[in-house]
């Protein structure tokens, strides 16, 4: 029902009562994979081919199954659920199970919280089948499978088929072929002959079933430590009203962070809607916090990077602040304001930069043990606050070895060089010719043949061969997409040059000439100041 | 702290002279490269100043394009740390568009505790106009950073810098069998607020002393014949 559930939800305006029927190309043949309730009544099921669905209903409306899309609705309902517990694992491909126990009672009672979800869920036109029962697996066959009331949870469970096991097909023709149709005629016989003829899998999925296994959900998500929410009678529409209530819950969590002697890095805000759907924030900091006023001024930052602004539908009902990571912080530091602001403006900084723009935007470098240039310098986020890594000292005396600018991938040029095995004299790039007059080299780097197979460079045909005829000539030489083959790996040969007038630029030739290649390719890889 | 700023002296004489004993701290400079293949000479003299004006132990923040990564070549740290700058110490911020260049360029230069900021628009963005740079200048002496504004690919216009420098690059002093030496500009002073302008200097950086020097007079180079055979010598491959 999920797939026609959600086609309904995104498709307004399709009639109540056109059967849907959902197809994926199976072995060369469309096949049915889903269908709605209607659908369902004229006898089409999952598994026909539509041509057969055709010739029985001619009105049957096929759309392309979407099991990608299913999947990610089916999230943004289980994180609508994380107003109940947060404890919520997702039963593909269309359930979701809710560990209640200690969490019920906040809703009054386990029928109020079950009414509650049905009546948000209905808000949004779904289907929904629900259950509760004392363990996970017997809640999601009792919701798949019951189809009349019981007097109590074990008889309901008794009476579920044995498709409820969810065991493969054979097993469960088996079960059938034995007379064994429902979970009560195979619980009330001894384990071991059972175990022996339908295998062990069969027992392990019964005791789960009836309870006499112990078994948890997996909640989506780790909990975090410190969760801080507010409910409200009364949906808030406004931004500013969240960030009100971000702030009060920033200074509560302050108080519990206080506490442990702990500052947060990650502060998560989550805010739901009165119609089941959520927003999620979050902010990190380089340095741990406790201090509301900059939770709230970085959600704030947050808020306005938004591509999308936030949409508040009829309101927001719940808000949620969690701290999923906290490090250790001082009482005293938080006392001593004036005393070592030097860090903390800088922090703030880059955590407000890297807050509206992107975590990677602003970097810090990290040297990497490597020889190829452009795998040298490894960029970290500057929020980690990576510890500051020796680089090394240049040698004394010797001019700049390696380029203030490179470039990445390197780009083709045309060399003209007395032996192909030699420097170069003259290269064009960028429409410009350069006359060599001062080399160095070659400095001859080898790939690193242990650690990736294969290399990507450009196309060694310089894109301003072809240019576009209506575009500019340095566009055409530096914005053109380079295309990129993979080559085998060839060793480098580096040559630091200057060309007529003073520009210093640092090139290279791929491949050795007559061991690795005839035609060995040129490339610029880097400018010198 | 915006009463005196100290200067940067560049080590000059005659540079340090012309524009009052250095490069001042805590204001707003322009640095162009005289044409745009000239940028990598300007971005070398932007990490020279940035150097030389670094308070001791104060972060370098540079703040580029995305466009600048991609055409004009990625900063690379280890050329950094070749003109003599720790590349600990800098902070990249790449920014998809001039309007968040300036916007994260006028929070940078509000933060006392960095110690330069590098601002490199790409080419000539609409949204870098005389107020643009008038809120860089007077954020700048407010708070004490050394602002200076990397320009690769522009032609100079109305601004409040203090001073504004054309880059452009000179042959280098060469070295043994002819190698390329150290980095070596042309430089112009286009501008100076508040005194004359004009001079035009030849200078070489001096990684070891941390200043910049005049180079050494060339000395008599064997011209190379075109076509003849190189001192410097091709490798030799073994087989």
């Amino acid at each position: 029902m999920l797939p026609a559930d959600r086609f309904r939800a995104l498709h307004p305006d399709t009639p109540a009562d056109q059967p849907l029927a959902f197809v994926e190309k199976q072995r060369g043949a469309m096949r049915i994979v889903a269908v709605d309730a209607r659908a369902l009544r004229l006898g089409i099921a999952p598994g026909l081919t539509l041509a057969d669905a055709r010739a029985r209903v001619p009105e049957l409306a096929a759309i392309d199954h979407d099991p990608h899309a299913d999947a990610l609705w089916l999230e943004r309902i289980a994180d609508g659920c994380d107003r109940y517990t947060p404890m919520v694992a997702l039963d593909p491909p269309d359930g979701i199970t809710l560990d209640i126990s200690g969490t019920e009672h906040l809703f009054g009672g386990e029928g109020a919280l079950a009414a509650d979800a049905e009546r948000r869920i209905a808000a949004l036109r779904l289907h929904l089948r629900h259950a509760v029962a004392a363990t996970p697996e017997a809640a999601q066959a009792l919701a798949r499978y019951q189809t009349m009331p019981a007097p109590d949870e074990a008889a309901a469970v008794r009476r579920l088929p044995v498709a409820a096991l969810r065991l493969e097909e054979e097993i469960e023709v088996a079960l059938g072929r034995a007379g064994l149709k429902t979970i009560g005629d195979l619980a009330q016989r001894p384990s071991a002959p059972i175990a022996a003829r339908f295998g062990s899998e069969t027992v392990a999925a019964l005791d789960r079933l009836i309870g006499h296994a112990d078994s948890r959900i997996v909640p989506r998500r780790p909990l975090p430590a410190l969760l801080f929410e507010r409910r409200f009678a009364e949906p808030i529409l406004r931004t500013e009203q969240a960030l009100l209530t971000i702030s009060e819950l920033a200074g509560e969590a302050a108080g519990a962070l206080e506490e442990r002697r702990s500052g947060g890095r990650r502060f998560a805000v989550r805010l739901y809607r009165s119609d089941g759907l959520t927003r999620d924030l979050a902010i990190e900091t380089s340095l741990p916090t406790r201090d509301p006023a900059l939770v709230v001024r970085l959600m704030r930052e947050r808020i306005d990077a938004l591509a999308d602004p936030i949409d508040p539908g009829f309101g927001f009902d719940m808000i949620r602040l969690a701290v999923p990571m906290a490090e250790p912080l001082d009482a005293s530091q938080f006392q001593l304001e004036g005393g070592s602001v030097s860090e903390d403006a800088l922090a703030a900084l880059v955590d407000r930069l890297g807050t509206r723009l992107g975590r990677g935007r602003v970097r810090r470098f990290a040297p990497r043990d490597t020889h190829i240039p452009e795998q040298r310098a490894l960029p970290l986020p500057a929020m980690d606050s990576p510890a500051p890594a020796p680089w090394g000292s240049p040698v004394p005396g010797e001019p700049p070895l390696r380029p203030l600018h490179l470039f990445d991938p390197p780009q083709p040029i045309e060399v003209l060089a007395e032996v192909p095995d030699g420097p170069p004299r003259r290269f064009r790039w960028r429409r410009t010719h350069h006359d060599v007059t001062r080399f160095e080299g070659p400095e001859r780097i080898a790939s690193e043949w242990w650690r990736v197979k294969v290399e990507r460079l450009p196309d060694p045909e310089p894109s301003v061969v072809h240019p576009d005829p209506g575009r500019d000539d340095l566009e055409a030489g530096e914005e053109m997409p380079p295309a990129r083959h993979p080559r085998p790996l060839l060793t480098r040969d580096y040559f630091r040059v200057e060309d007529a007038r003073g520009r210093r630029f640092w090139l290279f030739r791929y491949g050795l000439y007559g061991s690795e290649t005839d035609r060995p390719c040129w490339y610029v890889h880097g400018l010198f100041a | 702290m915006a009463d005196a700023p100290a200067a940067a002296a560049l080590g000059h004489a005659g540079i340090d002279a012309a524009i009052g004993g250095g490069l001042a701290r805590g204001r707003l400079h322009e640095l162009f490269a005289a044409q745009p293949e000239d940028a990598g000479a300007a971005a070398g003299f932007a990490t020279m100043l940035a150097l030389l004006a670094l308070p001791p132990g104060a972060p370098l923040l540079w703040l580029r394009q995305d466009e600048a990564e991609r055409g004009a070549g990625r900063l690379h740290p280890p050329g950094l740390a070749e003109i003599g700058l720790d590349p600990a110490r800098l902070v990249l911020v790449v920014l998809p568009d001039p309007v968040a260049l300036l916007r994260a360029a006028a929070e940078v230069v509000r933060c006392p505790q960095v110690g330069v900021a590098v601002i490199e628009p790409w080419r000539r963005p609409r949204a870098l106009d005389l107020t643009a740079s008038r809120r860089l200048a007077i954020a700048a002496e407010a708070s004490g950073v050394t602002a200076l504004m990397l320009r690769a690919d522009a032609e100079p216009g109305p601004s409040a810098a203090q001073t504004r420098w054309s880059v452009t690059a000179a042959a280098s002093t060469a070295l043994e069998a002819d190698a390329p030496g150290q980095p070596t500009f042309d430089l112009e002073l286009l501008r100076r607020r508040g005194g004359p302008a004009g001079g035009r200097w030849r200078l070489e950086w001096d990684r070891e002393r941390v200043r910049f020097r005049e180079p050494a007079l060339p000395r008599a180079v064997p011209a190379v014949a075109a076509g003849g055979s190189l001192p410097g010598a091709a490798p030799r491959y073994a087989r």
